[in-house]
C-alpha cells in the first residue's frame, strides 16, 4: 500500500503499529522524500502480508492516525511453485486440468510455458501455481497429482523448498 | 581376521586385492565363486587365484562350492558379494543365515537380502552375538552407514532424500547439457559401461527405491517394504523438460526421498535449482540427512565401482575386527 503521512517525528511508528495490532506481516518499507512534494508531507509504501478479512480493520486505524491511503494494491495469492507435466497435454484437455486448480478459489496457474515437438509426440510443459498458503499449494499440487495420474500425465514437482 | 569371500566379481575382485594390497592383518582362508572354490587356512595366495579367474573363468576346485566354505569353513567374518537378486534375495540370503547361525560376523554388499529380510536377519545376528554390516548396499565407497550409526549417534534422523543411483544421474545430465533424448543418453551411457543390456533396474528407480528401503529400515525400524516405495522413474522424461526447467534456473534429477513423519517415502524426477547441493554432474551419489542436532548433512561420492565399493566393505570388516574380533 502506498501511504501518505505528515513529516513529523513519530509518525513512522504509529503506522507501523497499526499493521501489528492486526497481525500483520511487514515484508518491506520504502521510504523517500520527493521533491516535488509539499514540505510537511512524507510518501511511504510498505510491503505487507495481512490475514484474512483484516484489511478494513486496518484501513480504519490508519485513518485515526491522520494516514492517507493514497493506494492498496493487492497481490491475493503469494504462494508460487513450477511443476513440468509430460505426456499428451493437448489430448487430455488441458484447459480442463488448469480448470481444476483454477476452480479451487485458493490456487491458480498464472503462467504455462509449453513445448510441443510433433503431433502424436508427448509434449512438454512447465507450469506456474500461485496460492494462498504453503497448504494451500500443497493441496493443489495433490489436485495436480490426481490429475495427472487419471490421464497418465508424467508430473514433475519441486524438491521441497525449490522452484 | 579370517575372512571367507563369496563372489568374485567386479566387487569381490577389488576386495581381494585390496586385501591382498594393503597389509591389513586381514587372511582371506576360503573363496568362492559360482562355480568353484579355494580353501587355505594358512592364507589363500589371492594373485595366483584372481589370475586362474581370468584365464579359465573360475577360481579354483569345481569339488569346492560357497556352501562347502560358509558351512564348515575356518573363518571369523562372511564377506558376500555375490550378485543381487530383487526377488528372492538367493542365494545370498542362505549363505548370510548359515554364516550367522555359526556366529560368523557378516559383512555384504548384497542388497536383495537386507532390503528383503532386515529384520530376520538383524534379529539372527544379535541372537547370536555377531555383526552384520553392509555399508556397501547404498551409495558405494560413501560411510552413509558409519555416519548415522557413529557421527552421528544421539541424533534423530527427522527425513532423508538423495541421489542413489548413478546411472540416472549421468543420463539427466547428458541430456541437460546435450539435449539429448533419454534413448540417446541411456546409448551413451550403456557405451560407457554405466548401463546394463536391461536399464530398467536403474532408470524406472528400482535399484534406488531398493537403497531407500534398506536406509528406512536402518534407521527407524519401520519394516518398509520396495512395494511400499511411491516410484517413478526417468525412462519418460523430455529433453523439453529439462530445457524448460533450465529456463528457470533449475534442472531435473532422480530423487529418493523418505519423511516417516509425513509418511513419504518415494523415488522420482524432481525439479531441482542447479545451486542445489544434490545437483552434480556424472555417475556420483549423495545423501542429505536431516537431523535434530545436527540439522542439515549432506554425503557426496562414488556410487559404484570395484576398489570404491570395496572401501566400503573394508571399512565395514576393520569395524568389525576392532569391535568385535579379538586380535591376536
Amino acid at each position: 500500500m502506498k501511504l501518505e503521512m505528515k513529516d513529523s517525528p513519530g509518525q513512522l511508528v504509529a503506522v507501523l503499529k497499526p499493521i501489528s495490532d492486526v497481525g500483520g506481516n511487514i515484508i518491506a518499507v520504502i521510504h523517500q522524500r520527493e521533491p516535488d512534494l509539499h514540505d510537511d508531507t512524507l510518501n511511504v509504501q510498505i510491503v505487507l502480508e495481512l490475514p484474512e478479512g483484516q484489511r478494513e480493520r486496518l484501513v480504519g486505524l490508519l485513518t485515526e492516525q491522520g494516514v492517507h491511503i493514497q493506494r492498496i494494491g493487492e497481490e491475493r495469492l503469494l504462494y508460487q511453485r513450477t511443476v513440468i507435466l509430460i505426456g499428451h497435454l493437448m489430448h487430455t484437455d488441458l484447459s480442463d486440468t488448469v480448470d481444476q486448480i483454477d476452480s479451487t478459489g485458493f490456487a491458480e496457474v498464472c503462467e504455462l510455458s509449453m513445448s510441443m515437438p510433433a503431433v502424436n509426440q508427448r509434449s512438454s510443459s512447465r507450469i506456474t501455481l500461485k496460492a494462498l498458503s504453503h497448504e494451500d499449494m500443497d493441496a493443489a499440487i495433490a489436485i495436480l497429482r490426481r490429475v495427472s495420474q487419471q490421464k497418465s500425465l508424467l508430473l514433475i514437482e519441486p524438491l521441497e523448498g525449490c522452484a | 581376521m579370517k575372512v571367507a569371500l563369496i563372489g568374485l566379481g567386479s566387487v569381490g575382485r577389488g576386495v581381494a586385492e585390496m586385501i591382498a594390497r594393503k597389509g591389513l592383518g586381514i587372511t582371506i582362508t576360503g573363496l568362492a565363486d559360482s562355480t568353484s572354490g579355494v580353501i587355505d587356512p594358512a592364507g589363500i595366495n589371492i594373485p595366483g587365484v584372481l589370475a586362474n579367474k581370468k584365464t579359465q573363468g573360475y577360481c579354483g576346485d569345481r569339488n569346492i562350492s560357497a556352501e562347502d566354505i560358509i558351512k564348515t569353513g575356518d573363518y571369523d567374518t562372511l564377506i558376500e558379494v555375490t550378485p543381487t537378486n530383487a526377488l528372492s534375495g538367493e542365494p545370498a540370503l542362505g549363505y548370510i543365515k548359515a554364516a550367522l547361525l555359526r556366529k560368523k560376523h557378516v559383512v555384504t554388499s548384497n542388497k536383495g537380502p537386507i532390503a528383503l529380510a532386515y529384520k530376520e536377519l538383524r534379529a539372527l545376528a544379535r541372537k547370536n552375538g555377531v555383526a552384520l554390516r553392509y555399508e556397501a548396499t547404498v551409495a558405494g565407497a560413501i560411510p552413509v552407514m558409519h555416519t548415522i550409526e557413529n557421527g552421528l549417534a544421539g541424533n534423530e534422523i527427522l527425513a532423508l532424500y538423495g541421489v542413489l543411483n548413478g546411472t540416472c544421474n549421468f543420463i539427466l545430465t547428458r541430456m541437460a547439457a546435450e539435449g539429448l533424448t533419454y534413448e540417446q543418453a541411456l546409448m551413451e551411457a550403456r557405451k560407457m559401461g554405466y548401463a546394463e543390456a536391461d536399464p530398467t533396474y536403474d532408470v524406472q528407480g528400482i535399484d534406488a527405491a531398493i537403497k531407500l528401503v534398506i536406509l528406512a529400515n536402518t534407521i527407524w525400524g519401520n519394516g518398509a517394504k520396495l512395494s511400499d516405495v511411491d516410484r517413478t522413474g526417468i525412462d519418460l522424461l523430455t529433453p523439453d523438460a529439462l530445457r524448460l526447467a533450465d529456463e528457470e534456473g533449475c534442472t531435473i534429477r532422480l530423487i529418493a526421498e523418505a519423511n516417516p513423519h509425513r509418511h513419504l517415502l518415494r523415488v522420482s524426477p524432481r525439479i531441482l535449482d542447479k545451486n542445489h547441493p544434490l545437483v552434480f554432474d556424472g555417475t556420483l551419489n549423495a545423501l542429505t540427512l536431516e537431523t535434530d542436532m545436527a540439522k542439515e548433512i549432506t554425503l557426496i561420492g562414488k556410487g559404484a565401482g570395484s576398489i570404491e565399493t570395496a572401501s566400503a566393505i573394508i571399512g565395514d570388516l576393520l569395524y568389525i575386527r576392532d569391535h568385535h574380533v579379538k586380535r591376536p
